[in-house]
C-alpha cells in the first residue's frame, strides 16, 4: 500500500468517467438488431400457443420459457446495454446477484409449495366439507 | 500502513489521502439507478413467484382459458415492443443533441406506452365486468397484483417521461437532462424485460393449463 495504489485508483477512477460517456447509448443497428430478434422471439411463442402448433402442452410450455429467457438476454444486450465492462463490472455484479436471489425466490417458492400442497391436500379436500 | 511509514527513515514521508476523492456530479447516478431496478427486479420475482405458488387456485372461478384474449395480449406486447425501439431512437437523436427529433420520438415512445395502459385497462375492466375481480380467487388475487404493479410502473414511466419532455424544452439536452433521460431508458427497456416474464409465465403459459 502506497502512492501507487493511489495513483492507480485515481487513473482507474478518471477511466470510469470517461468510459461513461460513450457508454449507454448503443448504436441504429444494435437496436434494430434487438428489435428484429424481439419480434421474431415475441411471434413465434405466440403461434405456438395461439394455433396450436405442437399439440404437446409440456413442450411448447418448454419451448416458450426457452424463446422467454433469450428474448430477456436480447433485451438486456440491445436495449440495456449491458456487458461485463460498464461501471468497471459492477452492473454485471448487480445483475449477478439478483439473478442467485430470483433463482432462489421463485425455485424455492414453487418447489417447497409444490410438496406442501400435495403433502397437505387431502386434509383440505373441499368437497369432502359439510 | 502506520508500520512502514515508520520504518523507512530513508524514504521520504508518504501521505496518503483518506477523503474521498471528489467525484463529477452525477457519476454515480447510472450504477445507482442500475442498482434500484435490480432492487425493481426482486419485488417483481416475489410477485412472479406468489403467482407461480397460487396461479393454479381458481376456487371454481374462471380459469385463464376463460379470462384471457390472446390476440389482444399479443397486441399489448406490441405496443410496448415499439414503444422500446422508439425510446431508443430517441436516445439516439440525443447523442446527435436533436432536441425536436427527442421531442417527437419521446411523444411517439408515451402514446404507445398510453396505448399499453389503456389495452390493459380495458382488459381489467373486461374480467371485472365478468366477475373476475381480484378477490375472487387466489388465482385472480395474485394475477392483478403481477401485472397490476406491471401497469402502475408503465404508467409512472409515462408520467416521468412527461416530466422530462417538459424540462428538455425549458432546458434543452443538457447534462443533467441527458442523464434523466438515460436513466428513463433503462427504466422503460427493464420494464419491457419484465412483460416478456409476464406474457410467457402469466398469459401464454396460462392457456396452456
Amino acid at each position: 500500500m502506497s502512492a501507487k495504489t493511489h495513483d492507480t485508483h485515481t487513473a482507474h477512477a478518471h477511466a470510469t468517467h470517461d468510459h461513461h460517456d460513450d457508454a449507454g447509448h448503443g448504436t441504429l443497428r444494435g437496436y434494430l438488431t434487438g428489435f428484429g430478434l424481439s419480434v421474431i422471439l415475441t411471434a413465434i411463442p405466440f403461434w405456438l400457443v395461439m394455433g396450436d402448433v405442437l399439440g404437446d402442452k409440456q413442450l411448447t410450455g418448454i419451448i416458450i420459457m426457452v424463446f422467454a429467457a433469450v428474448q430477456i438476454v436480447v433485451h438486456m444486450i440491445f436495449f440495456l446495454h449491458m456487458n461485463t465492462r460498464a461501471e468497471d463490472g459492477w452492473n454485471m455484479m448487480g445483475l449477478i446477484f439478483t439473478v442467485i436471489i430470483l433463482v432462489i425466490v421463485l425455485a424455492g417458492s414453487l418447489w417447497v409449495m409444490y410438496h406442501l400442497n400435495t403433502n397437505m391436500m387431502p386434509q383440505h379436500d373441499m368437497s369432502q366439507m359439510p | 500502513m502506520t508500520m512502514a511509514t515508520i520504518s523507512a527513515k530513508d524514504e521520504a514521508p508518504v501521505f496518503y489521502q483518506l477523503d474521498e476523492h471528489p467525484h463529477a456530479e452525477g457519476s454515480s447516478t447510472m450504477l445507482g439507478f442500475w442498482l434500484y431496478l435490480m432492487s425493481d427486479c426482486l419485488i417483481f420475482a416475489i410477485l412472479f413467484a406468489t403467482y407461480g405458488v397460487l396461479g393454479a387456485n381458481y376456487a371454481a372461478g374462471p380459469a385463464p382459458k376463460d379470462l384471457f384474449d390472446l390476440s389482444l395480449v399479443a397486441v399489448n406486447t406490441a405496443m410496448l415492443l415499439f414503444s422500446s425501439i422508439t425510446y431508443g431512437f430517441a436516445m439516439l437523436a440525443m447523442v446527435k443533441g436533436r432536441v425536436a427529433q427527442v421531442q417527437a420520438w419521446l411523444l411517439v415512445t408515451g402514446l404507445f406506452g398510453l396505448a399499453f395502459i389503456g389495452i390493459e385497462l380495458y382488459e381489467f375492466a373486461h374480467m371485472i365486468h365478468e366477475g373476475a375481480t381480484p378477490q375472487r380467487s387466489a388465482f385472480l388475487s395474485s394475477f392483478f397484483a403481477l401485472v397490476g404493479t406491471h401497469g402502475l410502473h408503465v404508467s409512472f414511466g409515462i408520467v416521468w417521461l412527461v416530466t422530462l419532455m417538459v424540462q428538455v424544452a425549458r432546458y434543452g439536452l443538457i447534462a443533467a437532462n441527458q442523464r434523466r433521460l438515460m436513466c428513463l431508458s433503462m427504466f422503460w427497456h427493464f420494464l419491457d424485460v419484465i412483460w416478456i416474464g409476464v406474457f410467457t409465465f402469466v398469459y401464454l403459459m396460462g392457456m396452456l393449463r
